[in-house]
């Protein structure tokens, strides 16, 4: 029989702010332990949340970019459960009135676009973090570290709309790359500050009703969740082939095993009795606050690549690839605008040299004049690489440095014959299999050419050259 | 009889309560109570009646996003029952 699979994501985004969600320590990441802690993050008695205005505007912005509805009443509930992490013994998130709804992401996969939904997007805190004292299994303790409390999230929650693990990839890039254009999330995996869990089930092709889930935690990679994804889908098709059932619960993905492991099924289902916070008033998103916020989103990637294939006429993959960076895009246009002859050319070459812009050891100019003067012809390719390089190392403009090193291309036509007679001379052998049509070694003698020309001759006009000597 | 005894063992255990076998039965009619009270207004037709959460007419208020350290760590850790280094110390969670 074929099988689907049935996939929903959830999405939790650390929100970039310099303070925590409901009190004024720093949300800031790698401080030592507890030192971003006061009375209302550690839960102390009579203290009183008070919501961090840019948490809002930061979720407010990811709703208007995912085409999410803005609720203009939202509710804090309380999220009730023990656990050391949590010195509250609840969380502070939404429930049933959530601060946005019904939105969607469209995914670019091999065959064309698709449409994810999104169910919901609500804020939340974050938990403290526990370190477990010694690696043993008999350990006795652990140990609290509580910066991490309260420090704003926010949860987004995709229809279960995606089929296969390389849909689900594609819609956890394109919402990564969406928060990071937005600067609303720093969208790093492996640090945390993007996590991602899944629901994920299977059913026969053709039937409409869901299969019984698992929902899939710890996955600190996009391939990890992809592989996941895999072993999970593979895992609930195999038991139904044998005759077994898929059990609904919690599944850890363990990456070096590659494999995922029950968390054993808890008995008692989760109870966390959720509650309107009484502390908190509802949220109240007024239209012109939301209209204001809709002004400060920028261009979005997937925007920024139908123009980049429109203006420039660009391949969609490369402008893909640029678009993947803010700054990488910007630094491409800058560029384009200083020489814009061939964009194709152009973004190759800010491809290639990502790094070095990401670091800021490249400017514009650099780029477009080495490719300007390589189609010129007043510089190879070679030496242009060889300039690029020596532009990051010092930082010098790119044509300054190709004067000072008298590194322009030699076009000279007498110049080149000299030197390529020079090379044929020296190859009396392979001049002979040449002519007795052993066509490849040409290139062999262009590169002899450039050798000797430390890489500043003509590719062009050296093949002209040897082609002509070698009479052909 | 509006709640039963293992709703109030269920809820108890939730809220890591260790209830006697008095104290079951005394909360079980106690909570009774409590809902047949509130029961009430089932009588009254809600259905377009938005549930009241706060009683408060008004938003919840905002700050604006600046780092104010309390300062006082000691102050912090020193609540605790047992630390060790800047950490608190708490049993080792076994799950159950």
């Amino acid at each position: 029989m074929e099988y689907e699979a049935v996939i929903g994501l959830e999405v939790h985004a650390q929100l970039s702010t310099r303070s925590k969600i409901f009190c004024a320590c720093s949300a800031s990441f790698g401080s030592p332990p507890n030192e971003n802690t006061c009375p209302v993050c550690t839960g102390m008695p009579g203290v009183l949340p008070v919501l961090n205005r840019r948490v809002v505007e930061f979720a407010v912005r990811t709703a208007l970019a995912t085409s999410c509805t803005v609720q203009k009443r939202s509710v804090f509930a309380r999220k009730n459960y023990f656990y050391p992490d949590l010195p509250k013994a609840y969380q502070i998130s939404q429930y049933e009135l959530p601060l946005a709804l019904a939105g969607h992401i469209d995914i670019e996969l091999n065959g064309g676009t698709k449409r994810i939904g999104i169910t919901r997007i609500h804020m939340e805190e974050d938990a403290g973090k526990l370190v477990h004292e010694g690696e043993f299994a008999g350990a006795q303790a652990s140990l609290a570290d509580l910066n991490r409390c309260s420090v704003p999230l926010m949860e987004i929650v995709s229809e279960p709309d995606i089929r296969t693990p390389e849909e689900a990839g594609a819609y956890l890039r394109r919402l990564r790359d969406i928060l990071v254009y937005l600067e609303v999330c720093d969208g790093n995996m492996e640090e945390g500050s993007f996590r991602c869990d899944a629901n994920v089930s299977v059913r026969p092709k053709g039937q409409e009703k869901f299969g019984t889930k698992a929902e899939l935690k710890n996955m600190n990679s996009f391939r990890n969740v992809e592989k996941a994804l895999e072993y999970e889908i593979r895992r609930q098709i195999e038991r139904i082939e044998d005759g077994g059932k898929v059990v609904q619960e919690t599944r850890l993905w363990d990456a070096a095993a590659a494999v995922t492991v029950s968390m054993r099924g808890k008995e008692e289902a989760h109870d966390y009795r959720y509650f309107p916070d009484p502390d908190l008033l509802p949220l109240m998103v007024e239209e012109a606050w939301v209209e204001e916020l809709r002004k400060t989103i920028p261009e979005l990637p997937g925007e920024k690549v139908a123009r980049f294939v429109k203006a420039y006429g660009i391949p969609r993959y490369d402008a893909w690839l640029l678009a993947s960076s803010r700054s990488l895009a910007d630094f491409f246009e800058a560029s384009a605008a200083v020489y814009g002859a061939n964009p194709k050319v152009t973004a190759n070459e800010c491809i290639h040299w990502k790094d070095a812009v990401a670091a800021g050891r490249l400017t514009p100019e650099t780029i477009a004049h080495a490719v300007e003067d390589r189609e010129s012809g007043a510089i190879s390719a070679t030496v242009s690489k060889t300039l690029v390089e020596l532009a990051i190392e010092t930082g010098k403009p790119i044509r300054r440095i190709r004067d000072e090193k008298g590194l322009t291309q030699v076009s000279d036509t007498g110049a080149l014959e000299e030197i390529a007679a020079k090379v044929l001379a020296a190859n009396p052998k392979e001049v002979e299999s040449y002519r007795n049509g052993k066509a490849g070694l040409l290139s062999f003698f262009v590169g002899q050419v450039m050798k000797e020309t430390r890489g500043k001759a003509n590719p062009r006009i050296v093949q002209e050259v040897l082609k002509k000597k070698l009479g052909v | 009889m509006a709640i039963t005894r293992e709703e109030v063992l269920h809820v108890a255990r939730l809220a890591r309560l260790a209830l006697s076998e008095g104290e079951v039965d005394r909360l079980k009619d106690q909570l009774g109570n409590i809902l047949d009270y509130i029961r009430q207004i089932d009588s009254l037709d809600t259905r377009d009646i938005v549930p009241t959460s706060h009683a408060v007419e008004m938003g919840t208020p905002f700050r604006d996003d600046a780092v104010h350290p309390f300062g006082d760590k000691e102050a912090i850790l020193g609540n605790a029952p047992d630390r060790q280094d800047d950490f608190f110390r708490v049993p080792r969670i076994i799950e159950d």
